[in-house]
Formats: structure tokens, sequence, C-alpha cells
């Protein structure tokens, strides 16, 4: 895969202006529901909710396409994976029965996000192995391929709903918290992003994120002076196969319900238009992305029935007329590099 | 015996139908090195061009006539505003602005032609069916299909093998630089590959019309297993798309045919035919995930 086009910021030392902008949205973020409820918008929260977790997982994703060079087409797999291991297991619980004869069912937050994590991770180490072989539209392919594959899997499955998904009546239980309650969910999810963005953070920054900034720009050269790349590559596959199982996981509590469509490959598009819409290779451009086209997408379809018609051209001339994404626009705007 | 035949027939006439989506899709990517999402959407605009021309007209001849023609003038309209920009970029901005385009082309239907499905009647001189073999009468309109399928194929490898025009799409797919070194006009080669596959594919879109519900995302449906095909006979080569496109083509219609009908030997009929739907869907996507792990450049790579 070429790497030329895109110009990608490294992840420098937190530089003042940029730990004032945290900062601001650190605040931001957390005042958010009690100003929406002060608005009289209380319909604002759950949107905001959305959208941190596409950000999760539109983060995640980037870190495989936008740190790692690769690119996936089939992230919806994972994100799915991880809805579904909420659905089942809350469904287990439900009927006090074994899942494949030896797993117990479960409705607490803090056993299904876990579990979540590791199929997630579990199913991205089985693909990541297997198409880590190949490269460029061939990975493009593959990762697709799979990610379908598991699509009509979970269609097929008719113990679970298959084409009608699987409703899961209440929430996930988190200590005594009403996790009902809309306010209580999305800090509940603001605490887990912030958890995910900064455990990114630090990979991006660790030995390991160079060793990946190094196998994206040059895989030839890094294995010249003695590294594997597959390896590493299929880490950070791996790490970012977690990342949207754990995303999927709390989006089905928060839709309380899975059905095949978290699979199907338009979402890894979706994901994928977050990422570039918010910057490749940028740490915080996921969440801008993510922002965006949420926000943009309920924005729309109070507007207009075809909000697609107008979402389509805003992404050509996104992609065609600006690099690097909104967050490259915002770094353009401001003086210096305010957001990376 | 005589429905393994026909499902044989069924599968063929899906594999053309592939192989002329794919031809287009893996000449693009081959000469351009552009993943075009959107072409999909040129073989929907084939279908609802024809549609809509055989029901404003009823001549089949006319109908054929409007989905060439829109196919192949929206593709070289989309080549000049869009592709062309999108050349030099990375796969991930090719992937991206396709995308959008899908979108718009999807939207742009629904507001032109509504949501509901369009049907397309068998045109009379093609109607009925014909006689193959003791106790198996086949559509002939499906037999057309396959015929024309074999023909174009035919056309293609003549028009790439023995042609001027040939020779430099041959040359732009290998050492495109070179190509424009020697003074060949090489956005105009682009443009005319690039409305070469939209008429194919706007071809396919028409043909599928009578037999398929002309809908919006049946682009999508069809441009995902074509992408299966070209990674499948090897990105950028036509002879690769064309065995690929037979090979998924059968493969994916007999397991259709014959999946569920297999499980129910070993469990109830609903869960038999739930499982057999699956693992049919499955196949595909399966068949292809194996030859890119035994061969990552596909069966027919075009460089080697």
């Amino acid at each position: 895969m070429s790497d030329d086009a895109i110009t990608r910021t490294h992840p420098a030392g937190p530089a003042l202006g940029r730990m004032i902008a945290l900062l601001a949205l650190a605040v931001a973020l957390i005042a958010l529901p009690f100003v929406v409820q002060a608005l009289g918008q209380p319909a604002l929260v759950p949107l905001a909710t959305r959208v941190l977790i596409y950000a999760i997982a539109a983060a995640s994703l980037n870190l495989a396409l936008g740190f790692g060079g690769m690119v996936s087409f089939g992230h919806a797999a994972f994100f799915g994976i991880g809805g579904y291991v909420v659905g089942i297991l809350y469904r287990t619980y439900v009927d006090d029965a074994l899942f494949l004869g030896f797993i117990l069912g479960t409705d607490q937050l803090l056993i299904t996000l876990p579990a979540a994590i590791l199929v997630g991770g579990l199913a991205a180490y089985i693909i990541g192995a297997l198409s880590l072989r190949t490269s460029g539209v061939q990975f493009i392919m593959i990762t697709l391929a799979f990610a379908q594959m598991l699509f009509f899997l979970f269609v097929s499955l008719k113990a679970y709903g298959g084409d009608d998904g699987l409703t899961i009546r209440r929430r996930n239980a988190l200590f005594e918290l009403n996790t009902r309650d809309d306010t209580t969910f999305y800090f509940i999810c603001l605490v887990i992003a912030a958890l995910v963005f900064l455990v990114l953070w630090r990979i991006v920054g660790s030995r390991f994120g160079m060793v990946l900034a190094g196998i994206r720009q040059n895989e030839r050269r890094m294995a010249a002076i003695g590294i594997a790349p597959y390896r590493y590559k299929l880490a950070a596959f791996v790490i970012s196969g977690m990342g949207a199982g754990l995303a999927g996981a709390l989006m089905a509590n928060y839709l309380r319900f899975v059905s095949p469509d978290m699979l199907h490959w338009t979402k890894s598009g979706e994901l994928m238009i977050m990422v570039i819409l918010g910057g490749v290779g940028t740490l915080l451009g996921p969440l801008l992305g993510a922002a965006a086209l949420v926000i943009l997408e309920t924005v729309l379809t109070g507007w207009t029935e075809h909000w697609q018609l107008v979402l389509g051209p805003v992404l050509l001339i996104v992609v065609l007329f600006t690099h690097g994404g909104l967050n490259g626009l915002i770094s353009r705007l401001g003086p210096g590099r305010s957001a990376s | 015996m005589t429905l393994v035949f026909e499902q044989l027939l069924n599968g063929l006439q899906f594999g053309v139908m592939l192989f002329l989506l794919a031809a287009g899709l893996t000449l693009i990517f081959g000469i351009m090195g552009v993943i075009n999402l959107a072409h999909g959407s040129l073989y929907m605009v084939g279908a609802y061009a024809a549609a809509f021309a055989a029901a404003q007209t009823g001549s089949f001849l006319l109908a054929v006539l409007a989905g060439l023609t829109a196919a192949a003038l929206i593709g070289m309209a989309m080549e000049l505003l869009v592709l062309r920009r999108l050349y030099a970029r990375d796969h991930l901005d090719q992937v991206l602005a396709t995308f959008a385009l899908i979108l718009i082309f999807n939207q742009s239907v629904t507001i032109l032609f509504g949501r509901q499905p369009l049907f397309v009647s068998v045109p009379p001189a093609l109607n009925g069916s014909v006689q193959l073999l003791p106790g198996l009468s086949y559509p002939v309109y499906r037999l057309a299909i396959i015929a024309v399928g074999l023909l174009v194929a035919l056309g293609l490898y003549l028009l790439i093998n023995r042609t001027r025009i040939g020779m430099l799409v041959r040359a732009g797919a290998t050492h495109r630089e070179m190509v424009r070194a020697l003074g060949v006009d090489i956005r105009l080669l682009y443009t005319a590959v690039f409305g070469l596959g939209a008429l194919l594919a706007g071809l396919a879109g028409l043909m599928a019309g009578p037999i398929l519900a002309v809908q919006v995302g049946m682009g999508e449906q069809i441009l995902i297993m074509t992408f299966v095909v070209v990674v499948i006979g090897g990105v950028g080569s036509i002879r690769g798309a064309f065995f690929g496109a037979l090979i998924v083509g059968l493969v994916d219609t007999c397991l259709r045919a014959f999946m569920p009908g297999l499980l129910r030997h070993v469990m109830t009929g609903s869960e038999a035919d739930a499982l057999g739907a699956g693992i049919a869907s499955m196949g595909i996507y399966l068949l292809m995930a194996i030859v890119l792990l035994v061969r990552p450049k596909g069966l027919f790579p075009a460089h080697v």
C-alpha cells in the first residue's frame, strides 16, 4: 500500500496548546449532559452516547488503518461480534441455560465487556493471521470476505434470532447503577472511551507504535533491520479488533438489540468514513469523524428523507478537496497544530 | 441428473453476468489502479434505464440501447468528474469517494423511480423455453444471456489481444508511465476504458432486469460478489475475471440449490434450510479466502 498520499503527524509530546485543547474537550464532554438538560434538549444525551461508542470503534479501526496501514474493510465483524457476545450471554442468562453447553449467561457489564473484548480479539487474531498474508487490494477484499462470512453466519443462526436479531430486554448491570438512565449510561461510555483513547495514545507513542509506524512507511526496511513486520501488524490488528468488539458490546447495550446489520459491510464502510472524515492516523480524528457523521446523519434525517443525497456530496468534497480530514482542516485553520 | 444440469446452466448464466461486471472492474483496477465501489451503480443505472425505456416505448431494442447509452455516458461522466482526481491517491480515498458515489446514485434513483422494485417482462422474441434434454426444458432468455456473455468474452479477448487499442490497454496495465512517455494520450485511454467497463456493467444490468427485480441496492449485492470474482481470478486479468466468474457463478448456484437438501439428511427441514442458506451464502467468501491464502495474487495474476 503506497503511503505517500497522506502525511501523518506523529504523536508529539504533550505541548501546552494541546493540553489545553484536551482539557477543554474533557470539560465539555463531562458538562454535556447537564448543559443539554438545562437547554431542554435531553434527547441529545443518547446522541452523544452514540458518538462516543462509534468513536471507540473508529479509533480502534484507526490503529490498524491509520497507524498500521492495514486497510480493513471488515471491522464491522468485530463490532458485531462484540454485540452478539452481549446478546447471547444475556439470552443464555434469561433462559438459565448454558451456551455451547458450558458457558453461563450473565447480565453483568463487568463480565460482558471483557468477554466481548476477548472474543473480538480472538476473531481478529484468526482473521488477521490469515488476511495479513496478503496486502493492498487483496487485504481490503479478504477482510471484507471474512466479515461477509460472519454476517451470513449470524443471519443463519436461527437460535439467536437470525435475520431479525436479538432483543436485550435490559441493559447490562454495573454495580448498583441504573444503566437504563441515559445520563448514567453516557458517563459509563465516556469513562470507557477515555480509557480507550488513553490506551491508544500510550500504544501509539510506545516502541511498539514506532515500529508499527515504521512498518507502515517502509515494511521492507523494517524487515531489514531485524523486525518481523507480520507479528507487529497482527498484534495491532488484534488490539484493533478488541476495541471494535468493546464498542459493539456497548452499542448492543445502548440499543438493547443486536442484529446481523451490525456486521453488514456498509457498517465497515461507515467506520472507515468516520476515520477518514476525522483524519487518518490521528488520535482524536476518529472522535471528530464519529461526531461529524452521527450528527450529520441525525440532522439530515430530520431535514429530508433523502439525507444520503446530501451526505454523498459532502463526503466527496472531503475526500477530493481536504487532506487529512476534519482534523487536518482544524489544524490548518488554527495556529500551529492545535489538535492532533 | 436433469436437475444438476439445469443448475449448472443457471450457474453458467450467473457466471457470465458476473463476468460482464468483473471484466470492467478488473480493467479499471488493472489499468488505472482505482477501486471503484460504484461499479455496481452503473449496473443499476443500466437496469433502470432499460426498464424505463421498455415501459415507455414497449420496444426491447430501444430498452437495450437506452440501458447501454445511459450506463456508458454516466460512467464516463463519473470518470471525468470524480475518478480522474483519484488515480494518484491512496486506496482509502478511492474507497471513500466511490462509497459516496454509491450513496448519491442510490438516492437519486430512489427519488426518480421510488422504492418499489420495477418488473420487466421478457422480450416476446425470447419468451418460452426449449427442450435441451428429454425432461429438461430451459428458458430461452437465460440461454440468450449465456450466449451474449460468451460472445462478449470472445469480443473482449479479440479486442485486448488483437487490436491496437487492446495493445495500449495491455501496455497501460503493465507500464503506465512508459505508455505516457511514448506520447499516447493516456487520459483519453482511461476515459475510453472506463466507458467500456461501464457499458459492460450496463449490459449486465439490463439483461438482469427480466430475471431479477430492478431495485435500489441491486448494484451493491452483485458488486461484492464481483469483487470476489476479481480477487479470485487475479486483479487486472480479464482471463482471471472470466474463469473466476464462472467458478463463482457455478459454486454459488450449486451450493444454494443443493446444500439445504444435503443437510436435510442429517437434521430437520427448517433448520436445514436456514443453515444450508447460510453455508451457501458463505461459500464463495470461503472459496475466496482459500484461494487468497494459497495464491495471494489470485488464480490468473495479470503481472507475474
